[in-house]
């Protein structure tokens, strides 16, 4: 397995706190990596940083494609590490364009390819050029996750309307839109009932085994430990433990972070 | 019943408390100065007219209960098939409205229909975008003006400066929309309000160029082809061409047409660019900006477009004000025009072509029509402005229709959409 994503001694500071304190992992490709860790962990922070979405403080986060293309996330712009590095993501509290339909969400995520066949909106506002096969090809992509989350019937519905469940995987099918190599979920079961939190790990095997590697934060443990390959368990910033989930599960630094033994002081925690 | 009179009480109380100050004392002139003179029967009077209207207000509440969810979906899907008749007759109109009214209703109409085609153009940058811009008049007056110098100094026709200004007020857009892309909300506001004002400063003390307070007068009218519109009748005149009697109203339904072809470009293009990426990334963009990044979005160029292209339209309706007058001058272009035009964006319904144009109608048209009220025209005209607020909170014509769908589109209700910018 050949490493996808490599954080290095990531750190990232908010004034007087160390949010993430030279943080080290690595990500391979075709894999699943959970990070979980006790709340206030840092995870988010590690998401924002490698989304583009904060400037680390200092560290390295390199992002090589399967092809060979070689990406240094830290120094690229958050739409840049969306667009040219592929890395998709979604969000803690979701973030839908609620008053826009399940069709159009899955077409705003598509915006550079289609936007690239508009031949600098001129053409394509006169109705001429490729511009609608284009459309096409994006509403079939479009299609085919609908499927794959089961959403087909409720296209043309406003996404804020979705059951909150629905919301979650079509933030995820969304995410998917822009092809990405990696994609980063945060949370992406909470909230869910059991049913719905069996079918999202279906969908996310699927994803893997498409060949799209994935990072999730999850608190879930029925989740991480079903579908990851290999977890990183945060605590205050600091990386506390990392292997497979079987491993994870006998570590006493986990069990104590979460547990709150030891020297750590439980309202850290 | 109880509540009712409880409530209708208390409302009376606080009509005494207000009231028994601002109707009860009344201060007139007297040979010593001035006197303070109490007005008692007309305090009740007031106080009792809120005690009975907001017991009637009870009592026909009690009996109108808001209508239910289901029934709004109905009333939407109503409101949807009344807007298909709507906009295509309100359509045929504007365009027989040459040939049917006479030339007080035709000025008007042109009026209106610039109010249209600035509505449609900020409609761009706050409906679609969610950029609230206060300071949209400062497109305005940069269209308008850069006709006036054009033509007053190079001597360049209408239909060849219109494109440059357009141009012109889409490169202000840019340069208003650099400083202004990290800011939301309320500093966007603020930040667009100044520099409408700083347009209006600049063309008033910038005499060499603008003629300052003075304006610049002799704009020359716009031509059809190369023909003119003037009263001589000679040859190279639209009425000498077609050997027709000359008469102004000629001109004035052919500066009638030139608006509505505007308006109609500009309701085109917007239409179109809402189907293509771009619209759709504005769109995105008013809903969540964070979830564009995240997608790839460059969110810096999607906002700067929308404010270049909303610009343009503006340019274009400011080059098309100034050859209508002949005459600008820094006067025309207070913030007061920037408010009217976000109102009726706002009262029309953020995003919706339809209610612009509805707005634009009620509110430039009835300002006319309560001509008569002089003074309490203002005051009819807020009311009017509080009552259509108060009954439809999101515009005249809330909702949109997805700009894209597998099956019919449906119209999405207003209460899946955000909050307005405004």
């Amino acid at each position: 397995m050949t490493t996808l994503l490599s954080v290095e001694a990531l750190t990232m500071r908010f004034g007087g706190l160390k949010a993430v304190d030279a943080l080290s992992f690595t990500a391979r490709t075709g894999e699943i990596t959970a990070v979980i860790g006790p709340n206030g962990a840092g995870k988010t922070t590690v998401f924002n940083c490698i989304t583009g979405f904060y400037r680390p403080t200092s560290g390295a986060l390199a992002l090589t494609h399967p092809n060979g293309e070689k990406y240094e996330l830290e120094a690229m712009q958050g739409h840049r590490i969306a667009r040219q590095a592929r890395v998709g993501r979604t969000f803690q509290n979701i973030r839908l364009f609620a008053g826009m339909s399940v069709l159009e969400n899955l077409l705003v995520a598509q915006h550079n390819t289609l936007m690239a066949a508009t031949g600098l909106g001129v053409l394509a506002v006169l109705g001429l050029g490729r511009y609608r096969a284009a459309e096409r090809e994006g509403v079939d992509k479009a299609r085919f996750w609908l499927d794959a989350i089961g959403l087909t019937a409720r296209a043309d519905d406003p996404a804020g309307a979705l059951p909150y469940g629905a919301q979650r995987r079509l933030e995820i099918a969304r995410a998917m839109c822009i092809d990405p190599v990696l994609l980063c979920l945060d949370e992406p079961a909470a909230g869910l009932n059991p049913r719905e939190s069996e079918e999202l790990n279906r969908l996310l095997l699927g994803i893997r085994d498409n060949g799209c590697s994935l990072l999730l934060i999850e608190h879930d443990m029925g989740v991480v430990m079903r579908i990851s390959d290999h977890v990183v368990v945060l605590d205050h910033g600091r990386k506390i433990s990392d292997g497979t989930p079987a491993e994870i599960r006998a570590d006493p630094a986990v069990i104590s972070a979460y547990l709150g033994e030891g020297d750590e002081d439980e309202t850290a925690a | 019943m109880k509540p009712a009179f409880r409530d209708a009480f208390l409302s009376a109380l606080v009509a005494l408390g207000l009231f028994g100050t601002m109707i009860g004392l009344v201060t007139t002139t007297s040979p010593t100065g001035l006197t303070l003179r109490y007005r008692p029967e007309a305090v009740a009077i007031a106080v009792a007219v809120v005690f009975a209207g907001r017991l009637l207000f009870h009592l026909w509440h009690a009996r109108h209960r808001p209508a239910p969810k289901a029934a709004n979906a109905a009333r939407i899907e109503m409101l949807r098939r009344g807007g298909k008749i709507l906009a295509p007759a309100l359509l045929v109109v504007a365009a027989i409205l040459p040939l049917i009214a006479g030339r007080y209703y035709l000025d008007l109409g042109i009026l209106v229909m610039t109010y249209v085609m600035l509505g449609w153009g900020l409609n761009i940058v706050v409906g679609l975008a969610g950029l609230l811009d206060l300071g949209y008049v400062a497109f305005y007056a940069v269209g308008a003006y850069t006709y006036s110098i054009l033509s007053t100094t190079y001597g360049l026709g209408f239909w060849t400066c219109l494109p440059v200004a357009g141009l012109m007020a889409c490169g202000f857009g840019v340069l208003l929309g650099f400083p202004v892309l990290r800011l939301r909300g309320d500093y966007l506001a603020i930040v667009t309000l100044a520099f409408g004002e700083i347009i209006r400063v600049v063309i008033t003390n910038w005499v060499s160029l603008t003629g300052g307070p003075n304006g610049i007068a002799g704009i020359p009218r716009p031509t059809l082809f190369g023909l003119r519109f003037d009263m001589s009748g000679g040859p190279g005149t639209f009425a000498g061409f077609f050997g027709i009697e000359p008469n102004v109203t000629q001109r004035v339904a052919f500066l009638y047409y030139v608006i509505f072809a505007l308006a109609l470009l500009t309701n085109w293009v917007t239409l179109r660019l809402r189907r293509l990426p771009l619209g759709r990334a504005w769109e995105a963009l008013r809903e969540d900006e964070v979830a564009c990044r995240s997608l790839g979005i460059n969110v810096t160029n999607t906002k700067l477009t929308a404010f270049a292209i909303g610009a343009m339209f503006g340019g274009f309706a400011g080059a098309f004000f100034a050859t209508r007058q002949a005459f600008v001058s820094p006067e025309s272009f207070t913030f007061i025009e920037s408010a009217i035009v976000l109102a009726i964006v706002v009262l029309g319904g953020l995003g919706s072509q339809l209610g612009v144009a509805l707005a634009a109608l009620i509110m430039i048209g009835g300002f006319e029509v309560f001509r008569d009220l002089q003074e309490y025209r203002m005051l009819v005209f807020g009311l009017a402005l509080v009552l259509i607020m108060i009954l439809r909170p999101r515009g005249l014509i809330s909702g949109r229709t997805p700009s894209v769908a597998l099956g019919t589109p449906k119209l999405i209700p207003t209460e899946q959409l955000p909050e307005a910018a405004a």
